[in-house]
């Protein structure tokens, strides 16, 4: 559990020292308690499950809001 | 009674088993900011507004106002569609983050764009998506080509509403096909909405005289050079044109002209034409 891993989030590769829950990954993109929609590789990670679902090594995660558009 | 006020109450746009005051929905693209969109948005009368699902920026937006705060959920239907997207994967992809974003709201707008250029629609793309999406519980409204077919088989996998373009996106060129539009609006049962290319009022009244449930628009508001004048104008157009469908017009007399006052009581004719007939 505590090797780091090396993922890609929002087309940006990082890096943290061990596999952190989605909960943790928000807290450290300073987007934590803002209204975001997260899919990790294609799924959808629903919010109920931010605070135990951890991110994996090689994990392609996208990040959304609603935004202005037609 | 028939009181106009009173056709005018009742006569609400139902999409998805749910009814609307309001038959013009607008987007929230390209507005200087979310205060001008918000005041048009208001202005508007819209009940239903477009939002866009994109990546947040990140380590650049603590403290940053987001848009539904602007619109609250409460307040507003908000409808997220798929701009920018190419493929039915994608589109899809997109509208499950949505239904995350939104806990689980289902109506969405469906998009799927064949070329940058044109971003004229790419119909098998959107077929397949809409396909996906109805059997996963989405209610789609879809943007589509003024093609009666497309417009027939969108409504046959289960769109809850067919959004045929006027003319492209962001063109404001006003309605290039009435003849289609009418077609597809005799031809489909679900509501059809001219989605696309209205630049200015008379567009959007023509639109609704067509027979069109409703109107989408976002560029002919947001690009006018007083957005929040041109949402009340188009508030008031699409009232317009909707009551002057319903009203039933006057039928087309090319070779008649019938004048509207009496033809008879006239007062003599001055001079020396006393002698003439009435």
């Amino acid at each position: 559990m505590s090797a780091p891993i090396r993922v890609v989030v929002n087309g940006a590769p990082r890096e943290f020292p061990a596999p952190l829950t989605f909960s943790q990954l928000l807290d450290e993109l300073a987007l934590a308690g803002r209204r975001l929609a997260v899919e990790r590789n294609g799924e959808i990670v629903p919010r109920s499950r931010f605070g135990e679902a951890r991110l994996a090594d090689g994990d392609r995660i996208e990040v959304v809001i609603a935004v202005g558009g037609g | 009674m028939n009181a106009p006020e009173k056709i005018a109450a009742e006569d609400a746009l139902v999409v998805a088993g749910r009814a609307y005051r309001s038959r013009l929905l607008v987007g929230t693209g390209k507005y200087r900011d979310f205060d001008e969109t918000r005041r048009a948005v208001e202005a508007s009368g819209a009940e239903i507004v477009t939002v866009a699902i994109r990546r947040t920026n990140i380590g650049q937006n603590a403290g940053e106002p987001s848009l539904l705060e602007a619109l609250p959920t409460s307040r507003f239907t908000i409808l997220p569609n798929t701009a920018g997207c190419y493929t039915a994967e994608d589109a899809v992809r997109t509208l499950r983050l949505a239904r995350e974003l939104l806990d689980g709201h289902s109506l969405v707008k469906l998009e799927v764009l064949g070329d940058a250029q044109s971003l004229y629609p790419n119909m098998p793309e959107t077929l397949a998506a809409a396909k996906t999406l109805v059997a996963e519980g989405f209610q789609v409204m879809a943007y589509c080509s003024d093609d009666p077919i497309m417009a027939r088989q969108l409504e046959d996998l289960g769109c809850v509403a067919v959004m045929p373009l006027a003319s492209l996106i962001g063109s404001g060129m006003g309605i290039l096909n009435p003849w289609n539009l009418q077609i597809i609006i005799d031809r489909v049962k679900v509501p059809v909405l001219v989605d696309a290319g209205i630049g200015t009022a008379s567009d959007a009244a023509v639109a609704m005289e067509l027979g069109c449930d409703g109107v989408l628009m976002n560029t002919a508001i947001a690009k006018a050079r007083e957005p929040v004048r041109m949402a009340r104008a188009m508030k008031l157009a699409v009232e317009a044109g909707r009551e002057a469908f319903l009203a039933g017009r006057m039928p087309k007399k090319p070779y008649e002209a019938s004048a509207s006052s009496p033809q008879s009581g006239l007062i003599a004719p001055s001079g020396t034409a006393s002698h003439k007939s009435a």
